[in-house]
């Protein structure tokens, strides 16, 4: 008989994915165990002019691939679009997993990450960091407030659940605005190094740009996870539902787009769209695969009521998406910083390592609590047992 | 310039003139003997700025430049710290507080001049620069550069009266030096001040620095916070209840028409 652990895992069966994982785990305990013994030095390419790398980036990106979080609790519960309401769980759940994820990379990051409570009682309202980090400690806490709803749903606590869907509305309206606040706020840390971000992404608009593209990433990340686990457990999403969805993400890139290069225009940083260097090519890269392939596919209503093709513009918008952080946090900064920067072994590995660690936690997640919508799991589970007793005859 | 929010009268500068430094190294010996820090180049002139080098003597053709903290009137770094380890004090060093610091190195990211450094190789790392001096400063004594500096390249002394040499410098000699002050302006001015013989991009220093306080850059975001909360706030209660209402006028027209 398998234990419970060794049911989770499936310890017999050994697929290139298993294996993967396991290469990740080793590497990054390794990476972890040299960031603490060695220091950021030894573990990191960072250095004095580049005090910022890939680790920032990874924050960036997984914040913004949460923003599903607050956008579509908002769209369910404060909107009352109840069209919605089936996949607002999954979205809470990603941004609750994000988030974690988000908050032990930036500890690990911390030169002192003893004293990582530091901003709780030591504070300074000028600084956008220490405004972030309140946002993040308040969302999270919110988002726990949030997910509560499908832990108390299990394990049977009646007076509990009410009460939490109480005060859910106004805890939703909260996540909103910290939301709000925080994703438009990694966008304004840039704001104080107008001469060392390169012109084609600094911009004094540029927490507004944070705060549209977190968006179309977020809901794209829905789209890509809906599709995931209706390929791993059958679970999926309503097409009806995914389209929506779809529409929402082709609204936000054409409005993002339009507002990108209106800036740029406005700016007068038209020029610098084709002057033969390194930055240009990025940029472009950015707007070719983030903007222009998914507003494509996403216009053809055939593609649009597809799963495939609306899994396809979910990947190039978030692709794009990550194009757009890594760019503004390492490729606009390497001119004026005279170094390239690639990330080391152990910044790669530690960061793999956490997104391993979140895929498992979803994974948990929803096959022990009711994460996707009641029809949903009853199709599903019949399709379970259909493959259950197939595997048992093999 | 921009206004600033503290009285800059009584408070101490630096004045570096490219012009009248010889490049002996004097400075760069008694920083690293006044702060304790061990030998880290045998050629001063190779040296670079680093957790234990707090100024440097750069060599661009004929002339000698220098590097330290500019420690600016309004300090990025004091703006950007989340948890408030740079300090401007009174008498015009900006200074670090190590315990306090969590070591997110936006300060490093931020400084418009580059210049704090980090103790990348230590495990419980600490951000490293110039002081100023302080803790001599307060016993009323000059930095140890300016004491050290043999041909008055480098002096210390209130601030308004360096400005005053500065100008009187560029006045007298109006054929020795190119016709700015560095530091007066840039990133809305600073108590160190530099004077030089040629333009000040060929000394490596920066002219791409904005005239004008950076933390002003950030503040013009943070300043719509209020606004975003309380209009958001109102607008996500306002819709809520709107349409909730709203499904709730649907539901009852609903069970009339099944009455009907």
């Amino acid at each position: 008989m398998k234990t419970k652990l060794a049911a989770i895992f499936n310890f017999q069966k050994i697929t290139f994915w298993k294996a993967a994982a396991f290469l990740i785990a080793v590497i990054g305990v390794y990476s972890f165990f040299i960031r603490i013994t060695k220091g950021l030095g030894a573990s990191t390419n960072l250095n004095d002019f580049v005090p910022w790398g890939l680790w920032i980036g990874v924050d960036f990106i997984g914040v913004g691939l949460a923003a599903a979080g607050f956008t579509i609790a908002a769209t369910a519960h404060i909107f009352n679009n109840h069209k919605y309401e089936s996949i607002a769980r999954p979205a809470i759940l990603t941004a609750y997993i994000g988030y974690m994820m988000v908050v032990a990379l930036l500890v690990i990051d911390l030169g002192k990450p003893e004293h990582f409570w530091h901003p709780l009682i030591m504070w300074n309202i000028h600084s956008v960091m220490f405004e972030i980090t309140w946002c993040v400690i308040c969302y999270s806490t919110i988002l726990s407030i949030e997910f509560a709803p499908v832990v108390l749903e299990k394990y049977n606590f009646p007076r509990l659940l009410k009460f939490v869907k109480k005060i859910t509305p106004g805890a939703i309206i909260l996540g909103v605005l910290f939301s709000t606040l925080h994703q438009s706020s990694f966008g304004s840390l840039y704001l104080i190094v107008p001469a060392k971000v390169y012109p084609l992404w600094y911009s004094s608009y540029l927490p507004v740009h944070f705060f549209i593209s977190c968006i179309a990433a977020g809901l794209s990340m829905i789209i890509l996870e809906a599709y995931l686990c209706a390929r791993a457990f059958g679970q999926g999403l309503n097409i009806r539902i995914l389209s929506g969805l779809g529409k929402g993400v082709l609204t936000v890139l054409i409005i993002e787009l339009v507002f990108k290069f209106s800036d740029l225009i406005s700016a007068g940083k038209f020029n610098l769209l084709f002057v033969p260097l390194n930055e240009t090519y990025f940029f472009w890269l950015e707007i070719i695969i983030g903007f222009v392939i998914p507003i494509w596919i996403l216009t053809h209503p055939k593609y649009r009521v597809n799963r495939t093709g609306l899994y396809f513009a979910a990947i190039f918008t978030i692709s794009g998406f990550i194009l757009n952080r890594m760019n503004v946090c390492v490729t606009s900064l390497v001119r004026s910083s005279g170094q390239s920067y690639v990330p080391s072994l152990e910044e790669i590995g530690i960061t793999l390592f956490l997104i391993m660690i979140a895929m498992i936690a979803f994974k948990y997640v929803v096959e022990n609590f009711k994460v996707f919508s009641h029809e949903e799991t009853h199709e599903t589970k019949a399709a379970e047992n259909v493959t259950a007793v197939l595997e048992g005859n093999r | 310039m921009a206004e600033h929010k503290i009285n800059i009268d009584n408070q101490i500068g630096i004045l570096f003139d490219a012009a009248e430094c010889i490049g002996c190294g004097s400075c760069y010996e008694a920083c690293k003997l006044q702060n304790k820090l061990p030998e880290t180049n045998k050629d001063f002139l190779r040296d670079h700025l680093s957790d234990k080098t707090y100024t440097t003597i750069e060599q661009h053709g004929d002339y000698y430049s220098r590097k330290l903290c500019m420690h600016c009137i309004e300090p990025t770094c004091v703006s950007v710290c989340p948890v408030g380890a740079f300090e401007k004090t009174e008498l015009g060093p900006v200074l670090y507080d190590e315990d306090k610091c969590i070591g997110c190195r936006y300060c490093m990211q931020a400084c418009p001049h580059n210049i704090p450094r980090y103790e990348w190789s230590s495990t419980s790392p600490g951000v490293r620069k110039c002081v100023m001096c302080n803790e001599r400063l307060k016993e009323g004594k000059l930095t140890a550069c300016a004491e050290a500096c043999p041909v008055q390249a480098t002096v210390c002394g209130k601030l308004s009266d360096l400005i005053k040499e500065a100008k009187n410098r560029i006045k007298k000699h109006p054929e020795k030096y190119f016709p700015h002050i560095y530091g007066l302006e840039e990133a809305g001015g600073s108590n160190v001040i530099i004077l030089s013989p040629v333009p000040f991009d060929q000394l490596g220093y920066s002219v791409k620095i904005p005239k004008q306080s950076m933390p002003d850059f950030t503040m013009k975001a943070m300043e719509k916070i209020p606004t975003v909360v309380s209009v958001g706030g109102i607008f996500l209660t306002g819709m809520y209840w709107l349409t909730k209402r709203k499904n709730q006028i649907k539901k009852e027209e609903h069970h009339l028409e099944e009455k009907k």
